[in-house]
C-alpha cells in the first residue's frame, strides 16, 4: 500500500469546507490524492482568521493567529494548501506582510513564543487551484482525464482572493481576466462560457453577508442572472464561501428578489475538484456528489441532480 | 521613502481637527490616503456602491479630513473587499486596506453590528472557529461529514482543546479580548442612552 507521493501539502480545512461544505473537503482528498498529492492534517489549526470580519475587527489579531495556524505547517515541513479564497487571503497576505517586514516578524514571534510556538516563513501557502495549474500543470492533470463531456455549458466563478490582491498572488499580476480556472474546466471537455460581469465578487465576503444578508443576496442576483442569461448548465467556483453565497445565497435570493428575477434561479453550484475527478473517472460517492443521509437543512441547497444526469449522459 | 514624500505627501492632514480620532487616522497610517485625488475610480468599479449607499471615494474623504461619522455609518461594513478598488487606484492607495483599517478603529469606538460583535466574541473566541461543527446545535453538521466518510469532527482545534487555549491565549496577549470587552461595554452605554433619549 506504499504509494510514492510526487508532492505533499498540508491542509488548511479553514471553517466553511470541514463544518459547511464537507463534500469539498472529501472532493479535495481523493482527487489530490489521486493526483499523488498526499495531503496532510494541520492539527489544532484554527479559523484562518477570516479577512473580512477578523481583519477587520482587529489587525493584530489576525496577523498573529495567521501566523500561528502556517507554524503549524511548517511544524511538518509543508507548505499549507487551503480550497478556500479567503483562507488564501489570509494565509499569504499574512505570510507577505511578514516576509517584507522585519520588525512585524519579530513582533509576531514574540506573541508566539509564549505558546511555545515560532513562525519562519519559508513556507509558501498555496491554493489547491494553485497546486492544480503551477505546481502540477496542464500536461500532468491531462494524462489523468479518462472521460469527457460533450456539452457541458460551465460559468467559471473565480471569487476574488485567489487573485486579488495580485501583488501578493502567483498570477503574474493578472486579475481582470485570468484565465486559470477556465483552462481547468476545459480540460474536462466542458466548455466556459463568456458572461456579463464573469469577474465579479458573490458578495458574502468583507462581512457584508453578516451585516446585511439582502445586500449579499443582491450581488448573488446579478451574478446568477448574468449566468442564466448567457445560457450555462453549472457554476464552477474554487472556494466554499462563494459556494455557500452562490447555493444557499441562491436561495435566499429566489425568495427576497422573486419580483425582480421571474423564474426562480436553480443553476447547480459545483467545486472544481468535484468535476476533475467526475474527468479522472473517480467515484462520485468519493467528490461528495451523492446525498447519502436523510438530513435536512444542509447543502446542496439547490439540487445537483440536474449536472448528475448531464453525467450520465454526456460524459463518455 | 523619498524625502518629498516626507514632505508633500505624509504631511499632517488633521490641522481643522485636533479630535481624539482624527490621531487614530494618523496612526493607522491613513494619511496614505493624503495622495487621494479624489477621482472616484475607487467608488466607479466597487460592486457594492452599485447597490448600496456606499461611496468608497466619499468614506476616504472622510477619513482624510477626520470626520468621524465614517466610523459610525454601517456603509464601510458593506465593502465586500472585493479588491477592485485596490488593485485600480491610479495613485496606488492600497483602498480595500485602508478601509479594513477605518473598521479597526470603528470597533475601537466601539461601532460593531450585534451580529460582527457574537460572531468575534461567542463564536470566534470560545471555539476558534468561524464556522463551527461542535456543541448539540451542531450534531447535524457532524452527520452530514460522517455522511461523506469524514470524521464528526475535523482535525482542528475542534479534536484539540488544548489548540483551543492557545489561540484564546493568543487573543488575550495581543489584545483581542480587550478589545472586544471594551466594545461590549460602549455598545451598551450607547444603547442605554439612546434609551433614555427616546423616553425623554
Amino acid at each position: 500500500m506504499n504509494k510514492d507521493y510526487k508532492w505533499h501539502y498540508g491542509l488548511f480545512l479553514g471553517c466553511v469546507i470541514p463544518n459547511r461544505y464537507p463534500m469539498i473537503e472529501a472532493s479535495i482528498r481523493n482527487v489530490f490524492d489521486h493526483l499523488g498529492a498526499k495531503l496532510l492534517d494541520l492539527p489544532g489549526a484554527s479559523c484562518c482568521p477570516a479577512p473580512g470580519v477578523f481583519r477587520a475587527f482587529h489587525i493584530p489579531t489576525w496577523l498573529v493567529i495567521a501566523a500561528r495556524n502556517i507554524s503549524i505547517a511548517e511544524e511538518i515541513g509543508v507548505n499549507p494548501l487551503t480550497g478556500c479564497n479567503g483562507c488564501y487571503g489570509t494565509l499569504r497576505d499574512a505570510w507577505y506582510e511578514l516576509e517584507h517586514e522585519y520588525e512585524l516578524k519579530k513582533e509576531v514571534n514574540e506573541y508566539l513564543a509564549k505558546i511555545g510556538r515560532t513562525y519562519k516563513g519559508n513556507l509558501e501557502p498555496k491554493h489547491v487551484v494553485q497546486a492544480l495549474y503551477l505546481d502540477m500543470g496542464l500536461d500532468y492533470l491531462k494524462d489523468y482525464i479518462k472521460l469527457k463531456f460533450s456539452d457541458l455549458k460551465v460559468a467559471v466563478h473565480y471569487g476574488c482572493h485567489i487573485v486579488k490582491p495580485s501583488d501578493k498572488r502567483p498570477w503574474d499580476g493578472e486579475y481582470e481576466a485570468p484565465r486559470f480556472l477556465d483552462e481547468i474546466v476545459e480540460l474536462t471537455g466542458a466548455k466556459s462560457i463568456e458572461y456579463k460581469d464573469k469577474y465579479m465578487c458573490c458578495g458574502a465576503g468583507g462581512a457584508v453577508r453578516t451585516a446585511v444578508k439582502e445586500v449579499a443576496a443582491d450581488f448573488t442576483r446579478e451574478k446568477l442572472t448574468n449566468m442564466r442569461n448567457a445560457g450555462v448548465d453549472i457554476v464552477i467556483d474554487c472556494c466554499p464561501f462563494c459556494h455557500l453565497q452562490l447555493d444557499l445565497g441562491q436561495m435566499e435570493a429566489n425568495s427576497i428578489f422573486k419580483n425582480e428575477i421571474g423564474e426562480p434561479f436553480k443553476i447547480p453550484v459545483i467545486y472544481i475538484t468535484q468535476l476533475l475527478g467526475l474527468s479522472f473517472g473517480m467515484d462520485p460517492n468519493l467528490l461528495g456528489l451523492v446525498k447519502n443521509h436523510e438530513l435536512t437543512g444542509v447543502p446542496p441547497f439547490i439540487s445537483v441532480e440536474p449536472f448528475l444526469n448531464i453525467v450520465k449522459g454526456q460524459l463518455t | 521613502m523619498s524625502e518629498n514624500v516626507e514632505k508633500y505627501i505624509k504631511r499632517k492632514v488633521f490641522m481643522s481637527t485636533s479630535s481624539r480620532i482624527a490621531q487614530k487616522f494618523v496612526d493607522a497610517g491613513l494619511e496614505k490616503i493624503r495622495a487621494c485625488i479624489n477621482c472616484g475610480t475607487c467608488t466607479g468599479g466597487c460592486p457594492s456602491g452599485r447597490r448600496t449607499a456606499y461611496r468608497t471615494r466619499s468614506a476616504i474623504r472622510k477619513a482624510l479630513t477626520g470626520d468621524e461619522s465614517v466610523l459610525q455609518d454601517i456603509d464601510i461594513w458593506l465593502c465586500s473587499t472585493c479588491y477592485y478598488c485596490y488593485e485600480r487606484c491610479p495613485r496606488n492607495i492600497p483602498v480595500t486596506d485602508m478601509i479594513i483599517k477605518l473598521r479597526n478603529i470603528a470597533v475601537e469606538e466601539g461601532y460593531i453590528l450585534d451580529s460582527h460583535f457574537g460572531l468575534a466574541n461567542d463564536i470566534f473566541y470560545t471555539t476558534g472557529h468561524g464556522v463551527p461543527a461542535n456543541g448539540e446545535a451542531n450534531k447535524k453538521w457532524r452527520d452530514l461529514r460522517e455522511s461523506y466518510g469524514l470524521p464528526p469532527l475535523p482535525p482542528t482545534v475542534h479534536s484539540y482543546p488544548e489548540a483551543v487555549k492557545e489561540c484564546q491565549e493568543l487573543m488575550k496577549i495581543v489584545g483581542f479580548k480587550k478589545l472586544m470587552d471594551n466594545a461590549g461595554k460602549l455598545k451598551e452605554e450607547r444603547a442605554k442612552k439612546e434609551k433614555s433619549n427616546k423616553e425623554e
